[in-house]
């Protein structure tokens, strides 16, 4: 859940996702949902000229079990913020 | 939420887990992602021939088999001679 909310945080940002079949797409973060299943505008691959399959496609809709490592944009993640969110979330799972 | 609503009644290109490329118009879909296609064709790309449309007319594909949907600019798309494409396969997922 607190990865979803760091995503939500990250709309309108510039984030490059790499896919569990190597492929590397950048593009503008639209939305998340609980699955972690991506919406992505003015997409690009990397590689294009390896990866020409996607030339026609300015948006897209990844599924989040797909894909392997999402880069951010480090201005835009407060890391403190989130290690203390870590933190207290470890914290309530023991109480239980 | 990431919803394929916006994407129904388009031109869709879909990557499958096999590493294949659907192209068609959605015409449907589900919370699983699962999704109908009408007057679909699969795109086979390879590096000896240009790339080959084979036509599957109305087709069903299972969300879990589904890698990315991709809305096409049809422009784009219309402007680039397929057969003078030479290209790999995507790579099929591997976990």
């Amino acid at each position: 859940m607190l990865i979803f909310s760091v995503f939500k945080t990250l709309t309108d940002q510039r984030v490059t996702v790499e896919l569990k079949n190597d492929l590397s797409i950048s593009g503008v973060l639209k939305s998340v949902d609980q699955f972690l299943n991506i919406r992505l505008d003015s997409i690009k691959v990397l590689d294009e000229t390896r990866h020409p399959h996607m030339m026609a496609v300015k948006n897209c809709f990844i599924r989040g079990s797909v894909v392997r490592y999402v880069q951010l944009p480090a201005e835009h993640v407060d890391t403190q913020l989130l290690e203390d969110a870590t933190r207290r979330e470890a914290a309530n799972q023991t109480r239980r | 939420m990431a919803s394929l609503q916006g994407y129904v009644d388009r031109r869709v290109l879909l990557v499958l887990q096999d590493g294949r490329v659907i192209v068609g118009t959605l015409v449907g879909f589900d919370q699983k992602s699962n999704v109908v296609l009408s007057e679909s064709k699969e795109r086979v790309y390879s590096m000896e021939e240009g790339v080959e449309e084979i036509p599957l007319g109305l087709y069903l594909v299972k969300g879990d088999m589904i890698v990315l949907i991709g809305e096409i600019d049809d422009a784009i798309d219309e402007a680039v001679d397929l057969a003078t494409i030479h290209a790999e396969p995507i790579l099929p997922i591997r976990y």
